[in-house]
C-alpha cells in the first residue's frame, strides 16, 4: 500500500465545534491573564517602592544631623577666670595613691571655674550688644562644650594665658532654627528663641561664624540631657558593643557545638525530634518573652545588675541561639556524606572525621549564620527595655557590668525626646548609622557565601 | 493501491536553540491524520524536543527559541492570530512521569473543560468526565470514588488519568512523551492498547525509548539522532529494512 | 583570687597539662619502641590537660553555688540573739546593709556596732573562703595531673577519653537551647502564679477593663486586670498586618516564582528581604513620624477621624514589615511545586494565572498556610512598632482608626514603670508574657508541622 499524503496548505479547516467553544472563551481569559499579571508586578513594584520611601524618608531626615550648627570663636583661657594652682607633678618618694589625690583635688579646683565665662567674654566681642542680654548669651553655646573646655585645661595647663580658634556647638534650638526646622512666622512666644537671639543667629550665620560642620560630637559622645546638642551614641555604641561581644562569645560557639551534636552525633528518636521543634520554636518566640526570661531569671534570681551590657548580651544570645543552630546545621547538612565516609575509611573516629574534614568545609556557611544571627541581635530592642537597659546613662560604660545603653534603645529614647525639632533628625542620624552597622554586617556574609561558594 | 491521507502536522527546516546552543538541526517531516508515529532515537537526540515544539511546549522554557514552520491542519502554530491556548487544547500531551494534579478524580478530569468553558451545565460535564474516563479505559476502576485525590491511584491508572484529562479537551493531536517510562510492564501494556483505540479519534505522536514500544503501537517510525532527522518511514520498513546505516546501528543495539 | 583569676589559673593549668602531658606520651613511646601508642601525642596532653582542669573547675562551680548560703549562715549565727530571730524578710535586710557596709558600696547611715563587727566578719569569711578555695583547687589540680600523668602507658585509650568530655561538652551545648524553654515556661509559670495570688484568673483572662492602678503592695484597690481589651488590641492590629502582607507578600512570591525575568528576581528578592532585617524600632519610628501622619492627613481629606497613632497605623507598618516573611517563604514553597504540575496544566492549553491560580497555589497551599501562621505568630509578638505607634490606650474596640493597646505594649510598659517588682502591677507582664508565650508557641508548632508535612510530600 503505498500512502500518498494530502497537505492541505491553502485550505484551512473550518474550527470544530469544540475549537469554536475554546476560542470564544479565549479573550476573556487572556484580560484575566493581563490583570494577574499586572497585579504580581504591582505587588513587585509596590513593595520595593516601600523599601525606598523607608531608606529615602530616614535618609533625608537623618543626613542633616551629620552636619551640626558650630560657632567660630577666639577662647581666651583668661588667668583671670582660670585662677588653679599649677597641676601637680609627682614628687619624687611619693606614692601613687597621694599623687593621685593631689590630682583630683586639683581637677575638683578646675570644675568649680565657670568656663562658660570664656564663652561668654568671647562672645562679646563679637556681639556688640551683648552686655543687655546676659541670659542669652550664656545660651548660645551648648552646655556641655565647658567640659570640653576644662578638658583642654586638664590635658595641657599652658594653654592657660592663650588664645585659641575652636569651634564650638552651638544651642540645640539655634541648630533647629538655622536648619528651619522650625517655622520662622510663628509669634515669639511659641518660639524657642528669644527674638534678640533669633537676630543674633541669623547674623553670625550671614557672616559665617556659625556654620554647619560635620557634628564629631555625634559619634564621639555618650548620650546627655542637659546639653542636647552634644547627645552623642558612644555609649549607646559601646554597650552594643559589649553585647555583640558577649553574643560572639557565647551564642555562635555554643550554637555551633550545638548544631554539631545534633545533626552529626545525635541518634534520631523522639526526643530529638522534640529537641528540633523546640528549637525551631524558639527561632520563632517572640523577642520580648526573652526579656521576660532575662528579668526573672538573670536579674530576680541570679541578682546580676541591672542595664548592664552583659545581660543585654546573655539574653540576646539565648535569643540568637536557635538561628546560629539552624543556620549551622543546614550547612553540616548541605556537606555531602562522601566527606565524611572518606575520612571515616581512613580510620579517623567520627569526632576527628568531624573536626579536620566537616567542620573546616563548614566555616563560611557557619560564618554567614552567625554574622545574621548577631546583625538580628544588633537591631534587637524590645528584651533590652525589659532589663533596665532603657535608663538614661551618660557615660561611656567601661565594662560589660558597667550601665549602659545600647543603640536601638537609644533610638528609642531619642525619639521620645521632648524637642522633636531637633531629635527628629538625630534619630534618623542614629539610625542611618545603625542600618549601615547591619548592612555592613549583611553585606560581610553576603561576600562570605560568595567567595566561598560550595567547592564541591 | 493508493490511498491518500491528509497531513495533520507539517514541520519545515525546525531548529531550536537553548540560548547558543543549538538542539535541532533542521527537521522535517509530515505528521498524518489519524495515524500513531513513533519517535525514536537515543537520549538526548532532540526526539522530545521536537515533540514539545509541536505545542508549543518550549514557550515555557527560559532561553529556547525554536525557528522553521509547524502547521497544523495547514496553518503556522506560530502566527500570531493563533492562541498557545487554542493550540494546546487542539493538541493535547501526555508527560513521562504520571502528573496528575493533587485534586480528585473527577477534578482532574473536569479542569481542561472548565478551562475553556467546554460545558454549560454541570450535566455536560459529568458526561465529559465519564466519557472520557471510559475511552481511557478506566472508568470501571474510578467510577465509586471519583472524589478521590487522583494522587492515590498506582502508576498506570495515573498515567490512565492523564490520558483521560487531555482526552476530555477534546483534542485532535495527543503527543506523548515516554508516557511508559515510569510504568511496568502491565501498566504498559494496557497503555499500548489503549493507545491503539485511540487511534480511532486522534492522531497521536509517541516518543519512546522503548523500540518494542515503537514496534508494537505506531504505524510509522522515525528515528533521531544528534539532533536530526535520520529516516523516517513505515515502522515495518524501518525496523526490517532501515534505510540509513546509523538507524540499523541503533536498531540493532550497537549504540543507545 | 578573685573568681576571674581562678579561671585564667585553670586556663593556664590546662596548658601545663597539655604540656606535660604531650611530652610524657612522647617518653613513654621512646621507652617502649615495640609498643605502638594507641592514641597521639596531643590527646594524651589534652587528658593530662583535662584531668587537671575539670575537677577543679567543678568544685569551683560548687564552691561558687555554696558558699554565700553557708558564709550567709555563719554570720547569722554570730548576730546578736534579738536581730538573729527576726523574720526572713528582716533579716534580709539586714544582711543586704551588711554586706554594703563590708564592701563599702551604697550609704549605709548610722551603723551600728554589731554592724560594723559583723561587716568586718564577713570580709574576714570572704578572705578565708578564697584562700581555701584557692588551695583546694590547687590540691585537686596537682592530684589530678599527677594522677593522669602516671597512667599514661601505650595502652590508655587517651582519644576516648579525650573524645567523650568533648562530646558531653557538644551534649550540654545542644541542652542549652532546651533548658532556655523550660527556663521561659517555668520562670513566668511561677511568676504568674504569684500574679494569680492577687487577681483571679477569671478576672484576668476574661475582664473587659485594662486599669492597673498604682500602688504598692497590699495597699488599697488593685484596679482591673483584664486582658481583653490588649488582646483585641493585638487581634486587631494583626489583622491588619496580614491583611497588607498576604496579598502583597503572596503575589510578590508568585510573581517572582512564576513570572518575573531572572535579572528582575535577582534583584528583587534581595531588595525586598532587606525589609526583614530591618531593626524593628526602625519601623517603629517610621510609624510614628512618617505614617501616622500621612494616614491622618489621608483620613482628614476623605473626611476620616484617624488617630496618628493608632491601630492602622501600625498595622499597615507591621505588615510591611511582615511582607519579606510571606513571600520569601511562599516563593520557596512554590518553586517546590514540581515543574510536571505546571507542564500538565499549560499542556492542556490553561493560561499562565490559571496554572497558578488552579493548580500551583493549591498544591503549595498547605506551606503557605504554615507561612501565614508563621508571619502572624510574628505580628503578635511585635513590640517596638505597636509601643511607637499604636497609641497605648487599652481600649475595648474594633475601630482601626483608634489607638488602642497590646499584650506587648502592656508588658514594656508594666516592668518598665517604677512598680515595685513584686506587686501585681509587675507580676502580671509575666501573666501576659506566658499568654503571649502560648499563642505563639501554638501557631509556630502548627506552622512547623504542617510546613514540614508540605516538604516531605515532594521530596
Amino acid at each position: 500500500m503505498t500512502i500518498i499524503a494530502e497537505n492541505p496548505i491553502k485550505a484551512v479547516a473550518p474550527p470544530s465545534q469544540v475549537q469554536q467553544k475554546v476560542i470564544a472563551s479565549l479573550q476573556k481569559r487572556h484580560r484575566k491573564e493581563r490583570l494577574f499579571r499586572s497585579l504580581g508586578l504591582s505587588a513587585v513594584l509596590i513593595s520595593l517602592a516601600l523599601v525606598a520611601v523607608l531608606f529615602v524618608n530616614i535618609f533625608a531626615k537623618g543626613m542633616p544631623a551629620f552636619w551640626q550648627s558650630a560657632i567660630t570663636l577666639d577662647i581666651y583661657f583668661d588667668p583671670k577666670i582660670i585662677k588653679v594652682e599649677e597641676k601637680p607633678v609627682q614628687q619624687a618618694g611619693e606614692s601613687d595613691n597621694d599623687f593621685r589625690q593631689r590630682d583630683l583635688a586639683w581637677q575638683t579646683q578646675l570644675g568649680f571655674i565657670n568656663f562658660n565665662r570664656l564663652i561668654t567674654d568671647s562672645l562679646q566681642q563679637i556681639l556688640p550688644d551683648a552686655s543687655k542680654h546676659r541670659r542669652d548669651l550664656a545660651r548660645v553655646v551648648t552646655s556641655g562644650e565647658r567640659f570640653a573646655l576644662r578638658d583642654m585645661v586638664v590635658a595641657d595647663p599652658s594653654i592657660i594665658g592663650q588664645t585659641r580658634t575652636l569651634h564650638l556647638l552651638t544651642d540645640a534650638n539655634i541648630d533647629v532654627w538655622l536648619k528651619g526646622n522650625i517655622d520662622r512666622s510663628l509669634p515669639d512666644e511659641q518660639q524657642q528663641l528669644s527674638p534678640k537671639m533669633r537676630e543674633w543667629v541669623d547674623k553670625l550665620a550671614a557672616d559665617g561664624v556659625i556654620t554647619s560642620r560635620f557634628s564629631l560630637a555625634l559619634f564621639m559622645n555618650p548620650d546627655s540631657r542637659s546639653s542636647l546638642a552634644s547627645a552623642g551614641l558612644a555609649g549607646a555604641f559601646m554597650g552594643s558593643f559589649y553585647m555583640m561581644l558577649v553574643v560572639i562569645l557565647l551564642a555562635v560557639p555554643m550554637g555551633v557545638a550545638a548544631a554539631i551534636y545534633l545533626e552529626e552525633f545525635a541518634p534520631r528518636n523522639r526526643i530529638t525530634d522534640l529537641v528540633e521543634v523546640n528549637i525551631n520554636n524558639l527561632a520563632a518566640v517572640p523577642s520580648i518573652v526573652f526579656g521576660l526570661l532575662g528579668a526573672s531569671v538573670l536579674i530576680g534570681w541570679f541578682n546580676l545588675p541591672m542595664s548592664a551590657p552583659i545581660v543585654g548580651g546573655l539574653v540576646l544570645s539565648l535569643m540568637t541561639l536557635p538561628t546560629v543552630i539552624i543556620a549551622t546545621r543546614s550547612t553540616l547538612k548541605a556537606i555531602p556524606p562522601s566527606i565524611r565516609q572518606a575520612a571515616l575509611g581512613l580510620g579517623a573516629s567520627k569526632m576527628q572525621a568531624i573536626f579536620h574534614h566537616v567542620l573546616p568545609l563548614a566555616i563560611p556557611g557557619i560564618l554567614t549564620g552567625a554574622i545574621l544571627g548577631v546583625a538580628q541581635a544588633l537591631g534587637e530592642t524590645a528584651p533590652l527595655l525589659l532589663i533596665g537597659m532603657k535608663s538614661f546613662v551618660a557615660s561611656v560604660p567601661a565594662s560589660p557590668f558597667e550601665q549602659a545603653t545600647a543603640l536601638p534603645v537609644q533610638i528609642y529614647l531619642w525619639q521620645g525626646n521632648e524637642l522633636r525639632n531637633f531629635f527628629e533628625a538625630r534619630t534618623s542620624a542614629a539610625i542611618i548609622v545603625l542600618l549601615m552597622m547591619m548592612l555592613s554586617l549583611n553585606g560581610l556574609a553576603i561576600w562570605l557565601r560568595k567567595k566561598y561558594e560550595k567547592r564541591w | 493501491m493508493t490511498n491518500t491521507v491528509p497531513v495533520k502536522i507539517s514541520a519545515k527546516d525546525v531548529k531550536v536553540f537553548y540560548g547558543e546552543n543549538e538542539a535541532l538541526h533542521g527537521i522535517s517531516m509530515d505528521v498524518y491524520q489519524n495515524e500513531v508515529i513513533s519517535f525514536i532515537g537515543p537520549s538526548g537526540c532532540g526526539k522530545s524536543t521536537f515533540l514539545r515544539c509541536m505545542n508549543r511546549m518550549n514557550d515555557t522554557i527560559e532561553h529556547c527559541r525554536v525557528t522553521g514552520s509547524i502547521t497544523l491542519d495547514g496553518r503556522d502554530i506560530h502566527e500570531p492570530a493563533l492562541d498557545v491556548v487554542q493550540l494546546r487544547a487542539q493538541v493535547g500531551m501526555v508527560f513521562q512521569k504520571p502528573n496528575p494534579f493533587p485534586k480528585s478524580i473527577y477534578e482532574n478530569i473536569a479542569y481542561g473543560p472548565r478551562l475553556h468553558g467546554l460545558a454549560e451545565r454541570k450535566a455536560d460535564l459529568d458526561d465529559i468526565v465519564e466519557s472520557s474516563l471510559r475511552r481511557a479505559g478506566l472508568w470501571n476502576e474510578v467510577k465509586d470514588r471519583l472524589d478521590q485525590p487522583g494522587t492515590g491511584l498506582s502508576g498506570g491508572q495515573q498515567q490512565r488519568l492523564c490520558i483521560a484529562r487531555s482526552i476530555a479537551v477534546s483534542p485532535e493531536v495527543i503527543l506523548m512523551d515516554e508516557p511508559c517510562s515510569a510504568l511496568d510492564p502491565i501498566a504498559t501494556s494496557i497503555i499500548e492498547e489503549l493507545i491503539d483505540e485511540l487511534k480511532q479519534n486522534f492522531t497521536i505522536v509517541i516518543v519512546t525509548h522503548n523500540m518494542q514500544q515503537a514496534a508494537r503501537v505506531s504505524d510509522r517510525t522515525a528515528f533521531f539522532h544528534l539532533g536530526n532527522l535520520i529516516e523516517i518511514g513505515n515502522t515495518n520498513d524501518v525496523f526490517t529494512n532501515p534505510q540509513q546505516k546509523r538507524t540499523e546501528d541503533y536498531i540493532t543495539g550497537r549504540y543507545g | 583570687m578573685s573568681n576571674l583569676s581562678l579561671i585564667v589559673v585553670l586556663l593556664m593549668l590546662l596548658a601545663m597539662g597539655y604540656q606535660f602531658g604531650t611530652r610524657r606520651s612522647r617518653n613513654v613511646a621512646t621507652v617502649n619502641p615495640n609498643l605502638r601508642m594507641h592514641s597521639r601525642p596531643h590527646h594524651y596532653g589534652m587528658m593530662v590537660g583535662l584531668w587537671a582542669v575539670l575537677p577543679a573547675f567543678m568544685l569551683l562551680l560548687l564552691w561558687l553555688w555554696l558558699s554565700p548560703a553557708v558564709i550567709n549562715a555563719m554570720l547569722v549565727s554570730a548576730l546578736p540573739a534579738d536581730i538573729a530571730s527576726q523574720s526572713a524578710e528582716q533579716l534580709r535586710v539586714v544582711l543586704q546593709r551588711i554586706n554594703n557596709l563590708a564592701s563599702n558600696f551604697g550609704v549605709v547611715a548610722d551603723a551600728e556596732q554589731w554592724e560594723l563587727n559583723a561587716a568586718e566578719q564577713l570580709n574576714q569569711l570572704k578572705a578565708n573562703s578564697a584562700i581555701v578555695l584557692t588551695a583546694l583547687i590547687a590540691v585537686i589540680a596537682a592530684v589530678g595531673m599527677l594522677l593522669s600523668l602516671q597512667k599514661i602507658t601505650p595502652l590508655l585509650k587517651a582519644r576516648h577519653q579525650v573524645e567523650k568530655v568533648v562530646k558531653a561538652l557538644l551534649v550540654l551545648c545542644s541542652a542549652v537551647a532546651i533548658l532556655t524553654t523550660i527556663g521561659i515556661v517555668l520562670s513566668m509559670v511561677g511568676e504568674t502564679m504569684k500574679f494569680f495570688s492577687y487577681i483571679s484568673p477569671t478576672d484576668f483572662f476574661f475582664g473587659t477593663t485594662w486599669n492597673p492602678r498604682f500602688s504598692t503592695v497590699g495597699v488599697g484597690e488593685q484596679g482591673s486586670f483584664g486582658l481583653v481589651p490588649l488582646l483585641s488590641g493585638t487581634m486587631l492590629i494583626s489583622a491588619i498586618a496580614m491583611l497588607v502582607a498576604i496579598p502583597l507578600g503572596l503575589m510578590v512570591a508568585v510573581y517572582l516564582a512564576e513570572y518575573a525575568p531572572y535579572r528582575l528576581r535577582n534583584i528583587a528578592k534581595p531588595v525586598i528581604e532587606v525589609l526583614a532585617g530591618i531593626p524593628t524600632i526602625v519601623y517603629g519610628f517610621f510609624a510614628l513620624v512618617t505614617v501616622g501622619p500621612f494616614l491622618r492627613d489621608l483620613g482628614n481629606a476623605v473626611g476620616l477621624s484617624i488617630n496618628a497613632t493608632s491601630a492602622l497605623t501600625a498595622g499597615v507598618v507591621m505588615g510591611i514589615m511582615i511582607i519579606p516573611f510571606i513571600s520569601s517563604l511562599s516563593d520557596d514553597i512554590i518553586t517546590q511545586v514540581p515543574k510536571s504540575m505546571r507542564d500538565g496544566s499549560l499542556g492542556l492549553g490553561a493560561t499562565k494565572s490559571e496554572t497558578v491560580l488552579k493548580v500551583v497555589l493549591p498544591a503549595a497551599l498547605p506551606g503557605i498556610v504554615g507561612a501565614v501562621l508563621l508571619a502572624a505568630s510574628r505580628a503578635i509578638g511585635e513590640t517596638m512598632i505597636v509601643v511607637l505607634a499604636a497609641g497605648n490606650s487599652p481600649a475595648l474596640t474594633a475601630n482601626p482608626f483608634e489607638a488602642v493597646s497590646t499584650v506587648t505594649v502592656t508588658i514594656v510598659n508594666q516592668l518598665t514603670g517604677d512598680n515595685d517588682f513584686s506587686s501585681p502591677q509587675s507580676l502580671v507582664a509575666f501573666a501576659l508574657g506566658l499568654t503571649l508565650f502560648v499563642i505563639t508557641l501554638l501557631l509556630n508548632v502548627m506552622a512547623l508541622v504542617i510546613v514540614r508535612k508540605y516538604r516531605e510530600q515532594y521530596e
